[in-house]
């Protein structure tokens, strides 16, 4: 695993996730929100889940980002400033950060570096998603209709 | 020197937090969806680092959750989105501290 690009993209990534949580602009924090996107998902590539890392791409960056920027340009009416830092906000994130990160590195069974690779192709999953995983499949089936179907209903305009 | 298995759940716990700074702080409630959005995707990278850095079983269990999960996470999406809109249409507004009707 190169850790010269590991770095370059943890940087990336969370310089984005940081720029999403403070920039006053609405559409220039969705803008950086999909470069977060983009950098977990090259994160995913490498670590060799190539698949995982283009659902992401497609899923979020082509239908989530997109949806997210026509919510704001129809709700646009009130783009007012959000108020001042919320320092209590900052201070439970930095805490959970220190703690979170204090847990990581106590413990020591996570200490390792990566075995070798079997490369995961597309048919291995394929195969794993109509045999073990099929259940869960049309599970997640209904819920995405259930969910897009219920959405509608919200949106639509009531018929007087 | 390689990138551990630690050094992922550092850049992993960063983004969580953050996320939970975004949620926490802004007040426009599709900026509170985003940061949500991103701490689901710091989950998603532990499984993909967890699944990565174990001997890897045969079938690929971490795959499968970080694809079932951001299949779900896209739902949620979808449906907090059509809430902001709704809420945009009754209320005109999309600040959640004017969207204080149910304080007692």
């Amino acid at each position: 695993m190169n850790s010269i690009a590991f770095v370059l993209l943890s940087i990336l990534t969370l310089a984005a996730a940081l720029a999403t949580a403070t920039l006053q602009k609405l559409m220039h924090a969705t803008l950086s929100f999909a470069v977060t996107l983009v950098g977990v998902a090259a994160l995913f590539f490498l670590l060799g889940a190539e698949f995982v890392g283009l659902v992401l791409v497609f899923v979020y960056i082509g239908a989530v980002a997109v949806l997210i920027v026509f919510t704001i340009l129809l709700t646009r009416r009130d783009v007012g400033k959000d108020r001042g830092a919320n320092w209590g906000g900052a201070f439970l994130a930095v805490a959970v950060f220190g703690g979170l990160t204090w847990a990581i590195l106590e413990t020591q069974s996570v200490a390792i570096v990566a075995p070798h690779l079997r490369t995961l192709t597309v048919k291995r999953i394929g195969e794993a998603l109509m045999t073990s995983y099929v259940w869960p499949l049309q599970c997640v089936g209904v819920l995405l209709t259930a969910a897009l179907i219920g959405a509608l209903v919200l949106v639509m305009e009531e018929k007087r | 020197m390689t990138p551990t298995l630690q050094i992922f759940l550092v850049v992993s716990a960063a983004l969580f937090s953050t996320g939970l700074l975004a949620a926490l702080s802004r007040r426009h409630a599709i900026f509170i969806l985003i940061g949500i959005e991103m701490m689901l995707a710091a989950a998603n990278l532990n499984f993909i680092a967890f699944w990565r850095f174990s001997p890897q079983p045969q079938p690929p269990t971490g795959v499968m959750i970080a694809i079932f999960s951001i299949a779900i996470a896209a739902a949620e999406a979808a449906v907090g989105l059509a809430l902001v809109i709704a809420v945009y249409r009754h209320y005109r507004t999309t600040n959640v501290d004017h969207l204080d009707q149910l304080k007692g």
